[in-house]
């Protein structure tokens, strides 16, 4: 299982700074990639191009060679701004149940307390949303997980549990995983390779 | 140096309904002690929902209204209270504020920086500082225009940080400023607090990056489930945490990449449910017969350094 993006250029806007330019990236099930660079040069942008998230963009996003199926998109995204990408006038268990049902034991290995199901969003910290957003993106029909700074919200202790469950879900279900962060000690011990943006970024 | 605020014992509640007009009390925090002096830098650590965040609001008076706030808080050994915080906050205390969800997503960065403006020659000098602030942070001319979601996550940073500098604050709180920056950035916002500090402005720096936090901060507080269980000193964090008190902090400590990556199980009691004794005793190694029943004091181990562990009570 691959998924590639080929030739990715991409921009704002026409007026505004390109901020992709011919970017090769390629993921797969077998490795755990990283992806690092510095604020601003086109991280965010690029998870979002590969999860479909963008759509107006050069270049092509491949899934085995074929397109992106339409309907569920197999390429999850994981935000870096859980309370953004949550509707605030849903319930928990409605933002989770949008994308799945999510069984109880899940719910325990991501510390998550049943009794914050019936809350809104404005009523958790960003660690416990950021924790919703993860297991949101896990659906059982999910390929490739794109995780743009997932525990940047998160304590050190929590960072640990969240990463050894998303990492036992990705090796059971053998699925793809994209880490992208700032903390190199951390790719360190996640990923088996690390890619610089700025590498494969011909701006 | 002088006391720059002083909170002592604070409780927050909030209520809440449930099942129709049932009300009920939410304990977040409990009992809760902390201490600024001018030019100083704190940093608060602790675990995600602790309670960290919250603090920060209350200080500045903008918990939501079902809020219930407790216990004193001196500003420059004034009463803080909400006429006062009205009066200092966007002035002498200044927030850099969590997420980026606190700019305004339909106005230009320049124009919501500024603020509002008296006169036209009040929103020249407030231009021309902005401009001047913006251009320290890297921030080219092109971003005055631009609308938020046109922002990197770090450029969006960037622009909370210098909203905070416009007003000349004694007393800045940063509410995990530095997620989201690359190492380069991270350490050009350490130095901006390093500079507040210097300047004599106080600093609440709360964070989940211990490293950021022990780079700039004078002391480093931990909170866990609403309490500061510790207040160490930055060189307490180094070898294998031996010198940590709180066996919360030591697994902190351990929990981080470089220093192993370990899990400590279970999880902090849930709002709410504020157990009479220690909070930490369902995760905790150490514990002693009263640990489950009563709740330990935070008590001073030496000038800086506080615990609350009753394995330090003699």
């Amino acid at each position: 299982m691959e998924l590639t993006a080929k030739n990715i250029s991409f921009r704002y806007s026409s007026s505004s700074r390109r901020i992709l330019k011919d970017v090769n990236i390629s993921i797969d099930n077998k490795k755990i990639l990283g992806l690092f660079g510095d604020s601003g040069s086109g991280k965010s942008s690029l998870c979002k191009i590969l999860a479909g998230h963008i759509n107006k963009y050069e270049g092509e996003v491949r899934l085995d060679g074929n397109e992106i199926p339409k309907g569920f998109n197999p390429v999850q995204l994981i935000y870096q701004h859980p309370e953004k990408v949550m509707n605030p006038k849903w319930k928990m268990h409605e933002v989770l149940g949008e994308s799945w049902d999510v069984p109880d034991d899940l719910l325990e290995d991501f510390g998550i307390q049943k009794s914050w199901l019936n809350r809104w969003p404005a009523e958790l910290s960003g660690g416990e949303l950021q924790r919703f957003s993860v297991l949101r993106a896990l659906n059982p029909k999910t390929k490739f997980l794109i995780a743009d700074e997932m525990t940047t919200m998160l304590d050190a202790i929590t960072q640990v549990q969240i990463f050894e469950s998303v990492l036992k879900i990705v090796k059971e279900r053998n699925m793809g995983l994209l880490v992208v962060s700032h903390d190199r000690n951390l790719m360190d011990i996640i990923c088996d390779d690390v890619i610089y943006l700025d590498d494969i970024n011909h701006v | 140096m002088n006391d720059l605020i002083n909170v002592s014992n604070i409780s927050i509640s909030f209520t809440q309904y449930v099942k129709g007009l049932n009300q009920r009390e939410l304990k977040v925090i409990t009992d809760l002690t902390l201490d600024i002096k001018e030019g100083e830098i704190v940093a608060v650590l602790g675990s995600s929902g602790s309670g960290k965040s919250l603090l920060a609001h209350a200080i500045l008076g903008i918990l939501p209204h079902n809020a219930n706030l407790s216990g004193t808080m001196m500003y420059k050994g004034e009463v803080l209270n909400s006429e006062l915080k009205e009066k200092l906050r966007g002035d002498e205390i200044a927030l850099i504020p969590q997420s980026v969800n606190f700019l305004d997503p339909l106005m230009k960065v320049s124009d919501q920086v500024i603020g509002e403006c008296k006169d036209e020659a009040e929103e020249k000098e407030k231009r021309a500082k902005q401009r001047a602030i913006f251009e320290k942070y890297g921030l080219s001319e092109e971003v005055d225009d631009m609308y938020p979601f046109q922002l990197s996550g770090g450029m969006a940073r960037r622009v909370l940080v210098s909203t905070a500098l416009l007003s000349n604050p004694k007393l800045v709180i940063a509410d995990e400023p530095t997620p989201g920056l690359d190492e380069k950035s991270v350490e050009e916002t350490l130095n901006h607090l390093r500079q507040m500090a210097e300047d004599n402005v106080g600093v609440l720096l709360i964070t989940h990056d211990i490293d950021a936090a022990l780079k700039v901060a004078n002391r480093i507080a931990i909170f866990y489930s609403g309490y500061v269980i510790e207040v160490a000193n930055v060189d307490d964090f180094s070898g294998e945490g031996e010198n940590l008190l709180h066996p919360y902090t030591k697994s902190l400590y351990n929990a981080l990449p470089e220093n192993g990556f370990n899990l400590t199980l279970g999880h902090q009691p849930l709002h709410g449910e504020i157990p009479s004794g220690c909070p930490y005793y369902d995760r905790c190694d150490h514990r002693l017969e009263n640990c489950d029943k009563i709740r330990p004091n935070l008590i001073s181990i030496d000038e800086n350094k506080k615990v609350r562990c009753f394995k330090y009570e003699r």
